[in-house]
């Protein structure tokens, strides 16, 4: 049999490549072209870097009480963004982290159960889980009923940052307990013991054994968290009334209205600064990985 | 000698099934001691009592003359050698040793000092910075070996550390490990199923089966001088037979009376006689004390193997006489290649060829291997 050079592939093997190539040039790649292309063009279609400038530079007056002030609309909007999608991770993180390694310790009828129930939430339509929480938020909702019959209360969440997050929490939870938790299932047990064997108590096992064999599943589960909640505009709208403005709303206000290569330009803007995030995430856990 | 770690009545069970029952064992300071048998005898059991990873139902684990029942891995001074040796993926060579003492807070300048010394004692030296993937398998044994000892434990446990070598290797890592126990004069209790590894590494054999201890000893004690028909087929060969002591030194099997050196049995006592298949001549069929007709012969290089039929049980000898299928000879054995063992619930077990060969006897190690 010949040996193929490395690097050369079979022409079977190009063959099965072949539609995986064209899909993703077609629905990656050329989408992606697009956008860059209508963010560094006007109407015209003429190259301009006027969308780019006008993310960093456009200035709107607030008012708050009785201050007036100048501020840099797209930057204060990217940082309110950023900040309730960091808040959202890191809940999720807090809350998913210990859950996904209790899962992997219990026994596999529980962990399939749990998972199950993980899951379930996503088999419902996005927008009616958005507006369940609604329901529950309101000043009338059922949380506030609930938290009157012990004598708290009422609490005024809808429309405030806290229902945001919430939303958001409750919308990508899955998304983070499930990586960490499948990394951690196949983590060996002997792993565990060892570190015990050699004198770890149990939270030197956590920190010096766990931790850092569960980071890739960290790490994947803060780009699936934070990426989706830093884009999203629906439940800022819904659960936030509208009172809190984020990148994804400012995108889709763009698009409504037409304004399609400025809509592009927010859009490209912020995949270059998600894509620098996750580089820089990607090459702690490598460096955390060697030396721990 | 100092008794180190005792077991006294340990008793365990995993779903209402007995692993453990009722050990006692006293593991003395600087001894190697294996611990043998079969999968499931409740070898790897006993190790992980000891390790602190299961606690016993019942009985106690008294280690330097302090109970450690409730003690934590953690805190007993005895470190594992893992079957597959689970070192950490994350860290490199360096770091895998460096672990127990970095937990310690050892000043820095010592542990580098310490993880060399370890390192060139399992000659590992100059690998401080790959990764343990990266490493083969007897590689990663070493490691493991290094990372175990360098904090000094009293007592090295070890799980089938060399089951997964090939057989080369494990001979080689046979002799090393005992090279580094003699060096370190750390206890080491090893766990096998492999007879010739425990013959050949220990101080002090226990041989177990169905989570009880059949008998320990010295290797050579184990070997010539089997409590029962269990210990008798398990390590090496033997040929297992139903006799009758007609009286002190006097024993009859296979219809022929013989001479042995053993006493102390009631008279008529049933017994089980072993006679190795190394301890048996063969000679002209006449001038034979027991006479046959040989079923097989395989040539091992050493020797040959050949199977005798004597009256329907099939006997096996070993000689480095050639003789050929069918031919009818006889068997010459001294007083003191017969042994002479009490009846146990083993007897009738073991001891016949009848249904020998060499692939089976694979087979069944294969599957031994897949311990617990």
């Amino acid at each position: 049999m010949k040996k193929n050079a490395p690097g050369q592939r079979g022409l079977l093997q190009k063959l099965i490549l072949a539609p995986y190539s064209v899909w993703a040039a077609l629905f990656i790649v050329v989408p992606l072209g697009f956008v860059a292309y209508y963010a560094f063009t006007d109407s015209n279609f003429n190259f301009t870097l006027d969308n780019i400038t006008r993310f960093f530079t456009a200035t709107s007056t607030v008012t708050e009480g009785e201050i007036t002030r100048e501020v840099h609309t797209y930057l204060l909007i990217f940082a309110r963004s950023l900040k309730l999608a960091v808040i959202s991770t890191f809940i999720c993180l807090l809350m998913g982290y210990p859950m996904a390694y209790i899962m992997s310790r219990s026994s596999s009828r529980t962990q399939k159960v749990l998972v199950t129930l993980i899951m379930i939430p996503m088999w419902m339509n996005f927008l009616i889980r958005t507006y369940a929480w609604m329901t529950i938020l309101q000043d009338t909702g059922i949380f506030n009923g609930l938290i009157g019959l012990i004598g708290l209360g009422p609490v005024h969440i809808i429309g405030t940052e806290a229902a945001v997050v919430i939303g958001m929490v409750y919308d990508y939870f899955p998304y983070m307990i499930l990586p960490i938790y499948s990394i951690m299932a196949k983590m060996d047990v002997k792993l565990i013991e060892a570190a015990k064997d050699l004198g770890c108590n149990s939270l030197g096992v956590l920190r010096r054994v766990i931790w850092p064999l569960s980071l890739p599943g960290v790490i994947s589960g803060i780009i699936m968290v934070l990426i989706p909640s830093i884009s999203t505009f629906y439940i800022s709208q819904k659960l936030g009334n509208g009172k809190f403005y984020l990148i994804g709303d400012a995108i889709e206000g763009q698009y409504v209205a037409n304004n399609l290569h400025f809509a592009a330009a927010i859009a490209f803007i912020l995949m270059v600064i998600l894509l620098v995030c996750m580089a820089f995430m990607q090459r702690y856990a490598n460096k955390k990985a060697v030396v721990a | 000698m100092k008794k180190i770690i005792e077991l006294k009545n340990v008793t365990k069970s995993f779903d209402g099934e007995v692993v453990l029952d009722n050990i006692s064992l006293d593991i003395y300071d600087n001894e190697f001691l294996t611990l043998l048998g079969p999968s499931g005898c409740g070898k790897t059991t006993t190790l992980r009592l000891i390790g602190g990873f299961e606690t016993a139902d019942a009985g106690d684990i008294i280690f330097m003359g302090e109970n450690i029942n409730n003690v934590p891995p953690h805190k007993r001074n005895v470190n594992t050698v893992f079957q597959r040796y689970a070192l950490f993926p994350h860290l490199n060579v360096f770091e895998n040793v460096a672990f127990p003492l970095r937990e310690k807070k050892v000043p820095k300048a010592e542990i580098e000092q310490k993880v060399r010394e370890m390192l060139s004692l399992v000659a590992l030296t100059g690998f401080e910075h790959r990764s343990v993937t990266s490493l083969s398998g007897g590689q990663q044994q070493r490691v493991a070996i290094a990372r175990a000892l360098v904090s000094q434990p009293k007592v090295l446990l070890l799980d089938e550390p060399l089951a997964a070598l090939d057989l080369k290797l494990r001979k080689d890592m046979q002799q090393e490990l005992k090279k580094i126990q003699k060096a370190t004069g750390i206890t080491f209790v090893f766990v096998t199923h492999d007879q010739e590894e425990a013959l050949s590494m220990s101080d002090t054999v226990v041989v177990m089966s169905e989570g009880r201890i059949q008998q320990i000893g010295t290797p050579i004690d184990i070997y010539n001088e089997p409590e029962n028909a269990f210990v008798a087929d398990f390590i090496g060969e033997s040929n297992i037979l139903d006799g009758v002591m007609l009286e002190d030194r006097k024993v009859a099997f296979s219809g022929h009376v013989f001479d042995c050196v053993d006493a102390g049995f009631g008279k008529k006592e049933p017994v089980d006689v072993v006679v190795r298949p190394e301890d048996v001549d063969i000679v002209a069929e006449e001038k034979g004390m027991l006479k046959g007709v040989v079923t097989s012969v395989t040539f091992l290089g050493v020797h040959y193997e050949i199977i005798v039929d004597i009256n329907g049980f099939k006997w096996m000898i070993q000689t480095t006489d050639f003789v050929d299928v069918d031919e009818h000879i006889g068997l010459y054995i001294e007083p003191d290649a017969i042994h002479i063992m009490c009846k146990s619930e083993y007897s009738g077990m073991f001891g016949d060829y009848s249904s020998f060969s060499n692939e089976l006897d694979e087979l069944s190690d294969a599957e031994s291997e897949m311990d617990e």
